[in-house]
């Protein structure tokens, strides 16, 4: 069992303020993934979760116990790390077994249960070698076999497929998932990736600037995101945002026509519109809301990614499912799908019907 | 927690305590810290503060009644001092003498151990080699070397017509600073050339290969690169290698002992004679200080310098 | 095509020619110093300034060893020397280490100080030294040496350590933590193997600084029974100085701890020394 709780956390380098407001409830189990720009403070959540670095303020409770204060070692939580930390001067298997060895386990157990993580891990052969003789693979087994060794209550992970290549990413991130089915541990995973956030996490937190700026499921973060970072900075290609005001039953491009979008018409104030680029349609010129001339086209197979020049209006990316055959400097028409818009608030806040 | 029993417990107390966190967060450093901070504390820092007070005092081990604080007293003996006068002058002569053939015959090694040629394996360690002997052993030798009777230099100086005779150099007024000054060059070199070497070497050689494919000659990549990058660890370099010069005395009191007639005393040599011959140390002390004076205005002044080349 | 310019030949005969006069000059005193050493007595008044010795002999060494009080010098300043070399970098790795990983209140105060100690002139502090020592009855005695040589030599050998530390990942650290290693079982089991090159480095560098010292253990050494080997052959070149042939055989003797040091550390000469401090 492991409910980790952070309430009212916040953290200082000096003056400066990197962390705060942190008001966080992750149920047992829970996978949880912080993600975020560089800089905006989510490794140093974990570190602080991992007792690497000092708490300044609020509370930490492990189901339902302070951890401000308590050292890593006593937290029974595990770790792997970006740079995967395996220790140069011992061979995989003492790697793996060397939290048991500080806890002077007796050998015929560390034997045992280093030989069927190794197993799982796929890792039997490699247990005689050094770190230095590992492919980057291997290692980030290795740590990941590090880490489940202890049947810890709680895994930490600070982006740890950053330092593979693409397939071998892709693979990882397929391992880590089924760790965490057979496991039902309670995991915390900070990545600047967004595939890797909505692909593994039961809910993401996403983090700027040292605050929280929404909790939720990946669906959620998606569809339903609470202001224009988070829109932006979940799904891929980036959401269209497009200057508009709000007028009596809809919301006005600025430079365009104006979309009938019931429950948040307004008197003129300052708005965004936001349009994710597969919830645009390819129309004929002249049909559909806006009108404009094709930039760049690529044709990635699946799907085809259409930049468009809107008279007045802007840049506007479009993605169409398949193959659309639409040539550079070619007009076409854009219908944008009302029920997939947001609307922003001049602040950012996302705006609801 | 029952599933978690088969663990066993970490051996040491657990350190649950309220705050006990944050004071080893706090104090662990210092714990490190300590051993270090209390030597260096009473074998160094204390006795600076009473070397300093000393230099207020009259303490004659030879004398033992004429004990006692004096003010400024010393301090007057050495104005009129014309040895500390003269002592003054040959470290000025010593320390740029010294600093002047090291840096110029450093830079050069460090230059061609920067390039590949046959045998560098063998010839780097060989070269350093004068870094490891023993400060008195590089005297011991270096006076053996100006030693007509079994050294070969006077012959070659005499042969070379620098000397009408071949005799010790290290006896004649004129040139008796001239012996400390060789051993010197001879045991400093390596140092500035590992120095320097290390900051060629951290020299990024993208920028050599961007130089020669813009077509730069290889006198144009040593002034426009090279010694741009490595002028700021020159500074440093010279900076503290001639305080450091200014400071050391084993040279001279090995090979000449201040002679003849004071033409090489340099002001530390000074400081170790009185202390160490005439078991004057309140006057010792007072030379020190006034050593300790100068250096502290030719820091100053290099850093005012270092300042303004750094602002352009 | 770009043609591979290839230097002149004139160029490299001047490089090497540069690169024989460095090894010669660097070898010279040694050669001669050996040369004498190895010279029968009766040969040194009549071809003392020749390049090669019409005959050799290690009587010299024979002598030295055997017949005169060197082989007390030799261990009282291989005793010294060590006991500097070992408390010097068990201490300088304790701060080295602090310096490297903590961020603490006063931590540039403190490196200023370390720093300045470097500096000013040690002999400043010769006076007090000797009455300090001798107030405590330790005149004489290698105890006091080893007190003073190892506080000279600790902020150096801490800067040392420090770049040392520097170069190992925070993280592995870190690790050890999380697995349930307290930080000084963490320094313990996974910091301190890796950093074994950089103790043996510094430890190498200590013993070559208080092997060489000479100025402090005049002042405080002047029983026969102490004497350090530079002291000791000092005090035998003012009372014997015609022995030429002794005397450089016994500076031959000290030469050696210095250079199978200097052998085992010239690997780190060029690293350690840029990333430590600076300092003869």
């Amino acid at each position: 069992m492991a409910r980790i709780a952070l309430k009212d956390v916040y953290k200082k380098y000096g003056a400066v303020e990197v962390l705060r407001d942190i008001d966080l409830d992750i149920a047992d189990g829970e996978f949880i993934v912080l993600v975020g720009p560089s800089g905006c403070g989510k490794s140093t959540l974990l570190r602080m979760i991992a007792g690497l670095e000092p708490i300044t303020g609020g509370e930490f409770t492990i189901d339902g116990e302070r951890m401000n204060e308590i050292a890593p070692r006593d937290r029974d939580i595990a770790m792997v790390f970006q740079s995967y930390a395996l220790y140069p001067h011992m061979d995989v298997g003492r790697n793996m077994g060397f939290s048991m060895e500080i806890r002077r386990s007796p050998a015929a157990d560390r034997t045992e249960r280093v030989a069927g993580a190794a197993r799982t891990l796929g890792l039997d052969r490699l247990l005689d070698r050094l770190p230095k003789a590992l492919s980057g693979g291997q290692r980030q087994r290795v740590a990941m076999g590090r880490a489940i060794i202890r049947d810890p209550r709680a895994f930490l992970f600070d982006e740890p497929l950053s330092n593979l290549d693409a397939a071998l990413r892709v693979e990882m991130r397929l391992e880590i998932a089924r760790l965490h089915q057979r496991l039902a541990a309670t995991m915390i995973y900070v990545t600047h990736d967004q595939v890797e956030a909505l692909t593994l996490a039961d809910r993401i937190v996403v983090l700027e600037g040292g605050i929280i700026q929404q909790v939720g499921t990946p669906l959620d973060l998606y569809e339903r995101p609470a202001n224009r970072f988070v829109a932006q900075f979940i799904g891929s290609p980036t959401m269209n945002i497009l200057p508009a005001e709000r007028s009596d039953n809809g919301i006005a491009i600025r430079g365009g026509p104006t979309l009938d979008l019931p429950g948040i018409g307004g008197t003129g104030e300052v708005a965004n519109l936001g349009v994710r680029p597969e919830h645009i349609d390819i129309t004929a010129p002249g049909q559909g809301d806006l009108t404009g001339v094709a930039d760049v086209v690529e044709h990635l197979g699946s799907d085809t990614n259409i930049y468009v020049d809107v008279q007045g209006v802007g840049p506007v990316m479009v993605r169409a499912r398949g193959n659309v055959p639409v040539k550079p400097r070619e007009s076409v028409g854009l219908r944008l799908l009302r029920e997939h818009a947001h609307v922003f608030a001049s602040d950012g806040v996302a705006l609801r019907a | 927690m029952t599933l978690r029993a088969q663990h066993a417990p970490l051996p040491g107390k657990k350190g649950r305590a309220e705050g006990t966190f944050y004071w080893r967060y706090v104090m662990e450093p210092w714990l490190y810290l300590s051993p270090a901070i209390i030597l260096i504390g009473l074998v160094m820092l204390v006795p600076l503060a009473i070397g300093i007070s000393y230099s207020f005092q009259s303490i004659e081990l030879l004398r033992p009644m004429n004990t006692g604080w004096v003010g400024f007293e010393n301090y007057g003996d050495l104005v009129e001092d014309r040895k500390f006068w003269k002592s003054l002058r040959n470290t000025l002569w010593w320390t740029f003498g010294s600093v002047g053939f090291q840096f110029a015959l450093g830079l050069g090694l460090a230059l061609l151990l920067n390039t590949q040629f046959y045998g560098k394996r063998l010839i780097q360690p060989l070269v350093f080699l004068p870094w490891a002997v023993p400060t008195f052993l590089s005297a011991l030798t270096w006076a053996w070397l100006f030693n007509p009777v079994i050294g070969p230099l006077p012959h070659w100086l005499a042969a070379l017509g620098v000397l009408s005779e071949p005799y010790n150099i290290l006896g004649d007024p004129d040139l008796a600073m001239w012996g400390p000054i060789a051993a010197n060059v001879w045991y400093g070199v390596p140092f500035f050339a590992i120095t320097l070497l290390a900051a060629l070497q951290s020299i990024p050689g993208e920028l050599y290969e961007a130089a020669e494919i813009d077509g730069a000659t290889g006198w144009q990549c040593f002034t426009k690169i090279t010694l741009p990058f490595l002028a700021p660890m020159i500074a440093i370099t010279v900076m503290l290698r001639t305080i450091w010069i200014a400071n050391f005395a084993d040279l001279i009191f090995v090979m000449t002992g201040g002679g003849p007639a004071n033409s090489t005393q340099i002001l530390s040599s000074y400081i170790f004679t009185t202390a160490f011959r005439k078991l004057d140390f309140g006057y010792a002390s007072t030379i020190a200080v006034a050593l300790l004076f100068f250096l502290l205005i030719f820091a100053a002044i290099l850093l005012a310098i270092r300042r303004k080349l750094v602002r352009i | 095509m770009a043609v591979l310019r290839k230097p002149s030949p004139l160029r490299v005969a001047g490089k090497y020619g540069a690169l024989a006069f460095y090894v010669a000059f660097a070898l010279f005193p040694l050669y001669w110093l050996l040369k004498i050493a190895l010279t029968p007595d009766q040969l040194i008044y009549s071809e003392g300034t020749k390049l090669w010795p019409g005959a050799a002999t290690l009587e010299n060494f024979r002598i030295v060893l055997f017949q005169s009080d060197f082989l007390a010098y030799f261990r009282n300043s291989v005793f010294v020397s060590l006991t500097t070399a070992a408390a010097t970098t068990l201490i300088a790795a304790g701060a080295g280490y602090a310096f490297s990983r903590f961020h603490f209140r006063g931590k540039r105060a403190l490196v200023a100080v370390m720093l300045v100690t470097q500096m000013f002139p040690l002999l400043m502090i010769i006076a007090p030294i000797y009455k300090i020592v001798a107030a405590i009855g330790l005149l004489n005695s290698l105890t006091s040496l080893i007190i003073v040589y190892t506080a000279f030599n600790i902020p150096f050998a801490t800067f040392l350590m420090q770049s040392f530390f520097d170069g190992i990942p925070k993280d592995l650290e870190e690790a050890a933590m999380m697995d349930g290693c307290t930080r000084f079982q963490a320094l313990r089991k996974v910091i301190v193997p890796l950093t074994l090159p950089g103790l043996g480095a510094t430890l190498g560098f200590v013993f070559t600084a208080a092997w060489s010292e000479l100025l402090f253990a005049l002042m405080l050494i002047n029983s026969n029974d102490t004497m350090t080997f530079p002291v000791g052959l000092l005090t035998f070149v003012s009372k014997f100085s015609v022995d030429w042939g002794q005397m450089m055989a016994a500076g031959v003797l000290a030469l050696v701890p210095s250079c199978l040091f200097f052998v085992f550390i010239q690997r780190y000469l060029v690293q350690g020394l840029t990333s430590g401090a600076v300092k003869g």
